[in-house]
């Protein structure tokens, strides 16, 4: 089980059509490129959509965190398709219900408020893989 | 004279989160529905191909759509190929970014100028295409109804039994 959990993929969903994709998107980079950067990695959806060996294996051997934007929830059912295990399963709209002060308009590049909600989003996504990587975390949960 | 659906560009963007050139296909695409042709144009979300949505792969069934890929895996293209129809063109990123070496993306999180230099030229030619796409005579596509409800998917059930329906009524 250890080696399941020496590092998690952090998989937000490509949603490029509302707030709360980019917001996703964001998370997961600011963890992986920042927060969490020397345990943690994403990988494209899309590989995965279209069955990419590597992609598939990558979600089968590590712990993963789905990130979705929109209640079709493509990021879990892809990596749940491809034969992985999810952890957890986030959505930004827990977050955003949490923090309904803040209101994102912009999608492309977020603004303030946006990027308020991707820095709690990040916070939470770095709680859960610190409990992954601790070993504590057990089965799949709808955070 | 009733007012007709306007014929519209689906914009299908890869994901690439790994990657920066995949940011940059998002960023283009971005571009393109909000500032370069807002009117003609739409996006999809590549994952609700195999996600099983059906008005997204309806869409790309009877509308032009151009896929934007990060690199040459082409998943975007690929994936629009397989669930729904071929994609009126293809766009990689990678391929486009060969020209500009000057202009590279600071990281996959943060474009950065030259990063969203790039997403602009490569919005640019996006909308080039979806004007000469739109320009073109609009060609019907006759659709069998079997594909077209994608028969077998949990979803068409009903839909389904109708087509067989349908079908034993006329043989017999």
């Amino acid at each position: 089980m250890a080696a399941r959990r020496d590092r998690v993929l952090i998989i937000p969903c490509s949603g490029i059509g509302k707030a709360f994709g980019t917001i996703g998107r964001e998370a997961a980079y600011m963890v992986t490129d920042d927060l969490r950067k020397d345990c943690t990695d994403t990988i494209c959806l899309s590989l995965l959509v279209m069955g990419d060996e590597e992609a598939r294996k990558r979600v089968r051997d590590k712990a993963v965190i789905t990130v979705d934007g929109c209640p079709t929830a493509c990021a879990r059912k892809n990596v749940e398709t491809a034969g992985g295990t999810v952890g957890a399963a986030l959505r930004v709209v827990d977050t955003y219900r949490q923090h309904h002060e803040f209101k994102p308009v912009a999608i492309a590049e977020l603004d303030e408020a946006g990027q308020e909600l991707a820095r709690f989003l990040a916070d939470e996504i770095t709680a859960v893989a610190d409990k992954m990587m601790e070993g504590d975390h057990a089965g799949t949960s709808e955070a | 004279m009733p007012a007709l659906p306007k014929r519209k560009v689906g914009i299908i963007s890869c994901s690439g989160e790994e990657f920066p050139e995949g940011s940059v296909s998002r960023m283009a695409a971005r571009i393109v529905l909000e500032e370069l042709r807002p009117d003609t144009t739409v996006t999809l979300c590549l994952p609700l191909f195999l996600a099983g949505n059906q008005a997204e792969r309806a869409f790309a069934k009877f509308y032009p759509t151009i896929a934007v890929d990060g690199c040459d895996k082409r998943c975007a293209a690929r994936a629009t190929a397989m669930y729904s129809a071929e994609p009126a063109h293809v766009i990689v990123v990678s391929e486009i970014a060969k020209r500009y070496p000057e202009l590279k993306p600071e990281s996959r999180a943060k474009l950065g100028k030259g990063g969203m230099e790039l997403a602009r030229l490569v919005a640019e030619e996006i909308a080039q295409q979806v004007d000469e796409i739109l320009a073109k005579p609009y060609v019907r596509r006759v659709i069998p109804i079997e594909e077209l409800l994608g028969s077998g998917e949990p979803g068409n059930a009903a839909a389904s039994s109708l087509v067989d329906e349908k079908r034993s009524q006329a043989s017999s």
